[in-house]
């Protein structure tokens, strides 16, 4: 007797522990549609939201920028630095049952590299071959020693593992019903609409999971974001700015969290690419130009004082961040006066700015605070790709961009700032530059990190091919029935530890 | 002979007094004088914008963010400190020449080539109908931003896009006035005389064209001011910090919770001017035909 | 027969515009700077990547061989594949046209329930308050510019008032009733716009109407002042009306860039505009070929339309 009740009442407690479990969609409202959801293609920072909770990674890093396990549990660099050993953890499964192997591993390092056009490539520079030790451990063999930095890659897209048995049945299509590891699994796109996955009841650490569904919206609009905020369509708003905060003061309904980004706004000054260079090719003046600009006072009046005024590739308050060449203050008579001994009293130059709210608002604040130094800078509208074209190829003297951000600096530096980097519109060139990025990418010492890219901040400030203007904070507007969020200084949302409330 | 010349002579109109009966007609209509004083209104303030202006439209005042309407700025001040009635009053000038040119400019082209279509029918008219045809099909949308890539986002750009849209509905129109004339009988009496062609279209059927033309261009004006608004709103137009009501409306929609007022100008602006262009436009169209009141 | 005929010629001439659009738009899109393997790929790329995109995506042809493959991939209904989305263009589009003509039947029908009647009224009531009113109205729906209104109801019923939803569409099928509020702003928008233009156009076709000798004769004959209007005035006054409407519609098609990018309505008029920002070639060619058909067809359906409803052209 005693038995059968204690049955029922496991029943019951199981049966409102369901129901209380069973906690119904999520809807998250992202700013623009993503791209592919196949982590080989993928690009938009959009297209990270939705592929964190289909695919889990080799890695994370967590909210201070520490790697912490995921779908592995353990690295080890050896000794010389030319291999990588990795240990999975054990158990684990992909959507379609498969199991997450050493060889998979191989698999999709392999897909990453070699696939034509992927994007991942350029991640995995270091890698020779990846080995298979046994079921659950992993060797890179490496072509230079820069294991730590192909840990932070691994805790990125280049580190979500994909099922070897979908993406070899879907080839190119894999991107349209992407096959992973993560908490949730794909159910269904809408293209330009929404993206649905639902609960993966296999999942490997399913008590972190809340929402049985979870759906992204991309809304472009952040005022009609915020408004489907406030109206109870979507439970978490992402990139808010500092000018829709105050309407969502008020609201009992909805709060908001930050955190410092990553990345950083930054105009790029042509300095050696193509003709054009000529203009701004004098570092005096370049100098100038910052002379003339008063961050403080365009942050304040902008964006209400919300971000963080910057001048290096790393915000103030990162070890990173060389303290000997702080934010300089604005100096109108320098500026001039640089420009007198550059002979270019009167410099006029054209800055790109693509149809974004923030950089044209900026842009044209800029433009009074250099008028009043004698300095003429006209702004010239592109959209993205016309300006991404004419970066290329040259055909600027300032162009005014943004770098969402990496959690291992070398992320935020080598491929923009190295002689041969992609994204060096400017075709600056400092050989001791590069040979100290490639060295911090190398050593093993955090200590010589330190050193080294603090070295590299210095040097990137006194030769100025690009004026790094303001960092910003990430701002998600969450509905008061979600709890367990925490804003991610990549703006990446983590769904595990989520919990909606009804 | 004789029955020619006097088909002539009947047949070929009698401008001067027939415009004076137009204006006449215009004039007693309350609605027409009062749109068509708006309309000049706009014009002397955009004409007169560097003397009427209290500030200079593009000057950036970081400690004069989005302040509200006060006795220092009527209309308050913008996302970078501007004042706001001094970039209306600047900006009437965007959208007048936005009204205008692009109407101009259709006419320019579409008008020869309609004329040309329908006088000379045949294989001429089938392949600049057929062009015509898939312009309109085309959306001008598609057109502004692909000029705007191209050529790079400005007023200018915007008017060429908006001229383009603008063509097939003029050369339409001319094309079947040609067409009706080309039948009269007047037009065989005048070839019978050994007018040539050009003289043909210029004498006869160039003025009979006019007033449909000079209804479906107020038409158009009004529709060009909207559409460059669209654009500048879209980013395609005027760039800042050049004032434009439209690009002053995509602003201001950013900032809609923080700064209202920066929305109710513009918008209200553009409303005005557009209503008081349709509404000389239907006086226009009521005096050039009264039958049709 | 003869009507048969006239409907033969006009598919007949519908080709070449087609052709002809398809080959504009393509020249229009070469013109563009910028390159779509970059406009995809990012500047985090190499040059070697970007290579290979080109060739995976046949960008490295010379253009005619281009315009030559997608010509004779549409012919057999595959309009090509879109970088930006990863699908192929024919199921992206049919996607979108369902969304699309939604709005564009939502809006219309506003258009015409609101449009035609104060036309109509106008028309019989000239010179009167109802008169006044209705042209006030229309004036003021073909002013506005559509964008404006749009922002300005959102703050209104949206975000204030909670009665609408602010943005999005949610298929019927899974939620009818979020699905028809999700409509309402935007087709209101776009609807009023429209209803402006037809009840002008109404107007002054029934004022022609109401004039002619037709109409005249009823009177003369002595049926009643409605009778009169309604089945006598109105019909020939629809002609027009009809012929405006089947237009006004085609372009709504394309023309609901603002609407659907103000509430973010997942239809043809976003497609288009990020096809071109983003240099997906493929996605702005099916689109604008699939828009010149439906526009085309549009003005068929007119004039098929005017030839029932005109009773002197039957015959």
């Amino acid at each position: 007797m005693t038995r059968g009740l204690r049955l029922l009442a496991l029943a019951l407690m199981m049966g409102w522990a369901g129901t209380a479990l069973a906690q119904g969609t999520l809807r998250i409202g992202i700013n623009e549609d993503p791209d592919a959801l196949d982590p080989v293609t993928n690009r938009l920072a959009s297209g990270r939201q939705p592929l964190t909770a289909i695919c889990d990674k080799l890695f994370d890093v967590n909210t201070d920028l520490e790697v912490v396990p995921q779908l592995a549990e353990s690295y080890e660099i050896a000794p010389d630095g030319m291999s990588l050993i990795v240990k999975l953890r054990p158990g684990v499964r992909f959507h379609d049952g498969e199991p997450l192997t050493a060889e998979a591993v191989r698999f999709v390092t392999d897909r990453n590299i070699n696939t034509p056009g992927s994007l991942r490539r350029s991640e995995l520079t270091a890698v020779e071959r990846v080995e298979v030790v046994d079921p659950l451990t992993v060797r890179f063999v490496l072509k230079r020693p820069q294991g730590y930095l192909l840990v932070i890659n691994l805790a990125e897209r280049a580190g979500m593992m994909v099922s070897p048995k979908a993406a070899q049945a879907l080839g190119d299509r894999f991107g349209t019903q992407p096959v992973c590891a993560g908490p949730y699994r794909f159910v269904e796109r809408v293209p330009q609409g929404r993206i649905v996955v639902e609960r993966f009841a296999d999942y490997w650490d399913r008590s972190a999971v809340g929402p049985d569904r979870i759906e992204y919206l991309p809304i472009t609009d952040s005022t009609v974001r915020i408004a489907a905020l406030r109206s109870g369509e979507i439970q978490i708003a992402e990139r808010l700015t500092p000018t829709d905060l105050p309407q969502l003061e008020a609201d009992p309904n909805v709060r908001v969290v930050s955190t410092a980004d990553l990345g950083y706004h930054i105009i790029r000054f042509n300095t050696n690419n193509g003709p054009r260079s000529q203009v701004l090719r004098d570092v005096r003046v370049r100098r100038a130009i910052e002379a003339a600009v008063d961050r403080q006072a365009m942050v304040t009046a902008l964006f209400e004082d919300k971000y963080l005024v910057g001048n290096q590739f790393v915000n103030p308050s990162s070890p990173y961040y060389d303290t000997t060449h702080p934010v300089p203050a604005r100096d109108v008579a320098l500026a001039q006066r640089l420009l007198r001994e550059a002979g270019t009293p009167n410099l006029t130059f054209t800055l790109l700015v693509p149809a974004e709210r923030e950089r044209q608002e900026a842009a044209q604040f800029i433009q009074a605070m250099l008028a009043e130094a004698g300095i003429t800078m006209n702004i010239e509208t592109q959209d993205n790709a016309t300006m991404l074209n004419n970066g290329r190829r040259g055909q600027f003297e300032a162009l005014f961009t943004f770098w969402s951000g990496r959690a291992h600096p070398d992320g935020n530096v080598f491929a923009h700032f190295t002689c041969q980097g992609p994204q060096n519109d400017s075709r600056y060139c400092n050989e001791e530059l590069d040979a100290i990025l490639t060295r911090a990418r190398e050593t093993t010492s955090e200590e010589e990190r330190r050193t080294l890219y603090r070295r590299a901040n210095g040097i990137l400030v006194d030769d100025k091919p690009g004026m790094i203007l303001w960092h910003r904070r990430t701002f998600t507007g969450l509905s008061t029935r979600v709890s367990g969020f925490v804003p991610h200084p990549d703006s990446t949302i983590r769904v595990r530890g989520l919990s909606l409330q009804q | 002979m004789a029955s020619a010349t006097v088909a002539l002579g009947a047949a070929i109109p009698a401008s001067d007094s027939r415009l004076r009966r137009t204006v006449r007609r215009l004039l007693r209509q309350p609605a027409s004088v009062v749109a068509g004083l708006i309309i000049l209104a706009f014009i002397v303030v955009a004409i007169g914008a560097p003397w009427i202006a209290p500030y200079d439209p593009a000057k950036a005042n970081f400690l004069l963010v989005r302040k509200a309407p006060s006795v220092a700025h009527w209309f308050g001040t913008d996302e970078v400190g501007r004042d706001v009635l001094s970039r209306i009053i600047w900006g009437a000038r965007s959208s007048l020449l936005a009204g205008a040119v692009p109407v101009v400019m259709a006419l320019f082209v579409s008008v020869p080539l309609g004329v040309l279509s329908g006088y000379a029918g045949g294989w001429v008219d089938m392949v600049i109908m057929r062009v015509t045809d898939a312009l309109l099909a085309i959306p001008y949308l598609i057109v502004a931003i692909a000029l705007a890539a191209f050529l790079g986002p400005d007023l200018w750009n915007a008017m060429i896009a908006i001229a383009i849209a603008s063509v097939p509905i003029f050369l339409r129109l001319s094309r079947a006035a040609a067409m009706a004339a080309r039948a009269e009988d007047y037009v065989e009496a005048a070839r019978a005389v050994g007018s040539s062609h050009l003289r043909i279209a210029f004498r006869h059927i160039l003025p009979n064209m006019l007033p449909p033309l000079l209804v479906q261009a107020s038409v158009m004006a009004a529709h060009a001011v909207i559409a460059e608004a669209s654009l500048s709103f879209l980013g395609l137009g005027q760039q800042p910090p050049a004032p434009s009501w439209g690009s002053m409306l995509n602003a201001a929609q950013r900032h809609m919770a923080a700064a209202p007022w920066m929305a109710v100008a513009p918008g209200a602006v553009i409303f005005v001017l557009v209503v008081a262009i349709n509404v000389f436009g239907d006086g226009l169209r009521d005096a050039l035909d009264p039958k049709r009141r | 027969m003869k009507f048969l005929t006239f409907l033969g010629k006009r598919l007949a001439l519908a080709i070449p515009t087609i052709l002809i659009v398809t080959v504009l738009v393509f020249l229009l899109q070469q013109l563009l700077p910028g390159d779509p393997a970059l406009a995809m790929a990012g500047d985090e790329v190499d040059e070697q990547s970007l290579a290979e995109l080109r060739i995976k995506y046949g960008l490295d042809q010379p253009i005619v061989i281009q315009y030559l493959r997608w010509l004779g991939g549409a012919l057999v209904g595959d309009l090509g594949y879109s970088i930006r989305n990863s699908v192929g263009v024919t199921d992206l589009v049919l996607t979108k046209l369902g969304v699309t003509m939604q709005l564009a039947v939502a809006s219309m029908a506003i258009a015409l329930l609101i449009g035609v009647p104060l036309g109509v009224i106008s028309a019989a009531k000239r010179g009167s308050i109802a008169d006044f009113c209705a042209n006030a109205f229309a004036l003021s729906g073909i002013s506005v510019p559509s964008f404006w209104l749009g922002i300005v109801l959102i703050l209104i019923f949206s975000v204030n008032l909670r009665i609408f939803p602010a943005s999005g569409y949610v298929p019927f099928s899974e939620d009818p009733w979020r699905c028809i509020m999700g409509f309402v702003l935007p087709s209101f928008v776009l609807g009023t716009g429209i209803a402006g233009v037809l009840m002008r156009h109404t107007r002054s076709a029934m004022l022609q109407s109401l004039g002619t000798d037709y109409v005249r004769t009823a009177r003369a004959k002595g049926l009643r002042e409605q009778r009169v209007v309604l089945r006598h005035a109105l019909r020939n006054a629809l002609i027009p009306v009809v012929t405006l409407g089947a237009i006004e519609f085609g372009q709504l098609l394309a023309g609901a860039v603002l609407t659907e990018q103000i509430f973010s309505i997942p239809g043809f008029g976003k497609l288009l505009v990020d096809g071109v920002l983003y240099r997906d070639y493929a996605v702005v060619q099916g689109l604008v070929l699939v828009a010149a058909i439906l526009f085309i067809l549009a003005s068929l359906i007119a004039d098929i339309l005017y030839f029932l409803i005109n009773p002197r052209l039957r015959s």
